[in-house]
């Protein structure tokens, strides 16, 4: 059986990922996307939502996109929300997107550019 | 009904709670007993805390914090989740020094959700809130094991907590252990 994962582990990554770090901390210039994590996004499947869209981003090896939460913001039954706002461009808001819709959005719209119209609701 | 099918998913939820109150740290413990049949599910924060008057409305559907919908469901649900499977849910919190949410479920109970992915649920945490600390305490009968994000970051200097292969290492950590202290199946 292998060993368990240790924290001496962590030093090995610790020295794998510190030349790979992007120093440009400027936030300006990176892609925000936010997943609704209140109750109501939780109970929709947010979580997995979220971690779809990391994996993705890890897969593709995207450094330049920040991740994270924010709670209910009142349009529950379109849960879970995935916000997507590009450096200079407005937000776009996508709703029920589940584990294939967030791969597809961070393909399509993240690194092709292209909104999906069709899972988007207007402006708010 | 709108319920949850995993408990990990309650713990995420409520820990969500810790972290809109301003928590830097948020304990989770889970302790499971099978000779006694008990699980226990404590999340603690040093949040802002809560005042006499919200702590007796707070397992009211009908209250919240928040102003953009006039029903706040997390601890109801949990309440309910854990009143439902034979056990019930406290809360103790006091202004300025934190909150502590316990629920406690008969573990044999037909009704119980299953814990389902706390691997999942804490790299979510780590990932959404880089910033704040986590320790993830899971004890089984006699085994136990603890994941501590300040001990993480530690090793980790100047390497973000966030980073793809740290979270895998988390996942990976979170999955190995529990296995272990679950009998090694």
């Amino acid at each position: 059986m292998a060993a368990i994962k240790s924290i001496e582990e962590l030093e090995k990554i610790r020295e794998q990922a510190k030349d790979l770090i992007n120093l440009r901390k400027d936030n300006e210039t990176k892609t925000r996307v936010v997943v609704g994590m209140g109750t109501c996004g939780i109970a929709a499947g947010a979580r997995q939502t979220m971690l779809a869209i990391l994996d993705e981003l890890k897969k593709r090896n995207l450094d330049n996109v920040i991740v994270t939460e924010t709670g209910c913001i009142g349009l529950c039954k379109f849960e879970p929300l995935v916000d997507v706002i590009k450096p200079n461009q407005p937000k776009v808001t996508y709703v029920n997107v589940n584990e294939d819709k967030a791969r597809q959005i961070v393909v399509k719209h993240i690194i092709n550019n292209q909104i999906i119209d069709d899972w988007v609701i207007p402006n708010i | 009904m709108i319920m949850m099918k995993e408990l990990s998913l309650h713990v995420l939820d409520i820990v969500e709670n810790s972290i809109n109150a301003g928590a830097t740290l948020v304990e989770i413990n889970i302790d499971e007993d099978t000779k006694k049949d008990v699980m226990i599910i404590e999340i603690i924060d040093n949040g802002r805390g809560m005042d006499e008057t919200t702590l007796q409305k707070v397992k009211d559907p009908f209250f919240t914090t928040r102003t953009t919908r006039k029903v706040g469901l997390g601890l109801p649900l949990f309440e309910q989740a854990a009143k439902s499977c034979g056990g019930e849910l406290e809360i103790y919190s006091k202004v300025g020094e934190g909150t502590r949410i316990k629920a406690s479920f008969v573990r044999s109970h037909i009704d119980r959700p299953p814990l389902g992915n706390m691997s999942d649920t804490m790299v979510l945490l780590v990932a959404a809130n880089p910033g704040k600390d986590f320790i993830y305490r899971h004890r089984i009968d006699g085994g136990e094991f603890v994941l501590d994000t300040r001990e993480i970051k530690k090793t980790l200097q100047d390497v973000p907590i966030s980073n793809p292969m740290v979270l895998d290492w988390i996942k990976a950590f979170v999955e190995e252990n529990l296995k272990q202290i679950s009998g090694g199946v």
